[in-house]
């Protein structure tokens, strides 16, 4: 643990943790990482390891980041961050090479690609860098949780309509033609526009619904 | 050691597997950089100078990794290299040509998040890729970049002018356009028998 912290800091609340999954979700609202999120949802379990590997490169870091946040000189401040992911992405890309060769092979060059995911580094500069230990471990596994489930919203869709599947399973019985174009890149671009249309719907309605309530 | 030719290299780089549309590498700036057709292009511009200082960077950083038999560093050897060669563009491009410099100010350290770069350095490290093929691929590679990003910042700046319903505004539609865009480069997919 660091030493205290000189500026009397917020307390760890369950917000902090919400944040990151509803208000605040890196792939929905913030469109930051977009290239993985794209790229490797054609399947659920693909779309889950992502999520976890993702997860665990932003835990180890901002752990990490916020323990050295006072030894880190400003200047290479950027540089010791990309240092620091790197060395958990390496960690992360040999540890699923040693569990699931197969999944490695799915994933391809997308795991090492996890350390320009621009959702890690801004996580490090603006907001690991400047709360304690906790908090930002915290705020790290909500924004892990919440690319986790915004992979998975992407990568069952795509699996269900391009595939005919869930996790492997057959739904739809031999008689379904599936949409082979949702497994490909076009279907990626077309399921993420869908459920950002989707979110700003339900947004509208909302906005509209606080009017209504104001005006009577 | 492939034995494409370097022609087929470029060409497949540029438009087959387009790294934008295809291959989504680069989508960030692809997305937030789009907005307006000069500063797309500038982007593209510095994007694929910085592929090219990163590729030829990269294929000698390999050759030292590998005689030293250390790949495992592999990764943090080029990420540290781009970085540094961002740095490097924008240093001497302040010096030499001042102009373009404060045209793309903002976006030079944006490059080094840029997954497009690293993925090159890597996929070219992958395919065994000789000096000139790495040449020939970064240039295809930041070509193909150049494209993407000029259709995308075309259309947009034709939507301005649409009548676009209120909820479909902004990056959903966005990704629509480029939903479309790929769907159209897939029609190049097995150009070449690859």
């Amino acid at each position: 643990m660091s030493s205290r912290p000189r500026i009397k800091e917020t307390p760890v609340t369950m917000d902090t943790f919400l944040k990151g999954i509803w208000e605040e979700n890196p792939v929905f609202v913030m469109l930051l990482g977009m290239c993985p999120v794209l790229a490797v949802t054609n399947s659920t379990i693909n779309a889950l390891a992502m999520g976890i590997a993702t997860t665990f490169v932003l835990l180890g870091s901002s752990a990490l980041v916020s323990l050295l946040r006072r030894g880190i000189p400003k200047q290479v401040r950027i540089a010791t961050y990309i240092i620091i992911i790197a060395t958990f992405v390496t960690i992360v890309d040999y540890l699923i090479q040693a569990i699931s060769l197969e999944l490695y092979n799915a994933l391809g060059a997308f795991i090492q690609l996890i350390v320009v995911n621009c959702m890690i580094l801004g996580r490090a500069e603006s907001y690991a860098s400047r709360n304690n230990v906790t908090k930002s471990v915290v705020s790290a596994l909500g924004m892990g949780a919440g690319f986790t489930i915004a992979l998975l919203c992407l990568g069952t869709v795509r699996e269900i309509l391009g595939a005919g599947t869930l996790l492997g399973f057959p739904l739809f019985g031999a008689d379904f033609e599936p949409w082979v174009v949702m497994i490909l890149p076009p279907g990626g671009f077309f399921v993420l526009g869908s459920w950002l249309l989707i979110f700003a719907l339900l947004k509208q309605r909302k906005t509209k619904m606080e009017e209504l309530t104001r005006a009577h | 050691m492939p034995t494409e030719s370097l022609g087929f290299i470029f060409l497949n780089a540029l438009i087959i597997n387009n790294f934008v549309l295809a291959s989504f590498l680069g989508i960030c700036p692809f997305l937030g950089v789009s907005g307006k057709l000069n500063t797309a292009f500038s982007m593209g511009v510095a994007t694929t100078l910085v592929m090219l200082i990163s590729s030829i960077c990269a294929y000698f950083i390999n050759i030292l990794l590998v005689t030293f038999d250390i790949e495992f560093l592999r990764l943090i050897a080029y990420i540290a290299v781009i970085a540094s060669a961002v740095q490097l563009v924008e240093m001497s491009m302040k010096k030499f040509s001042p102009t373009l410099f404060r045209a793309l100010g903002i976006f030079l350290p944006l490059i080094t998040t840029n997954c497009a770069i690293l993925g090159l350095a890597l996929f070219q490290t992958y395919r065994e890729y000789n000096f000139p093929q790495s040449i020939a691929y970064s240039f295809g590679a930041g070509g193909g970049f150049i494209i993407a990003i000029i259709l995308m910042a075309g259309l947009r700046e034709k939507l301005e002018l649409a009548d676009v319903p209120g909820i479909a505004q902004g990056a959903a539609m966005t990704l629509m356009l480029g939903g479309i865009l790929s769907l159209i480069f897939m029609g190049f997919a097995g150009m070449g028998g690859a």
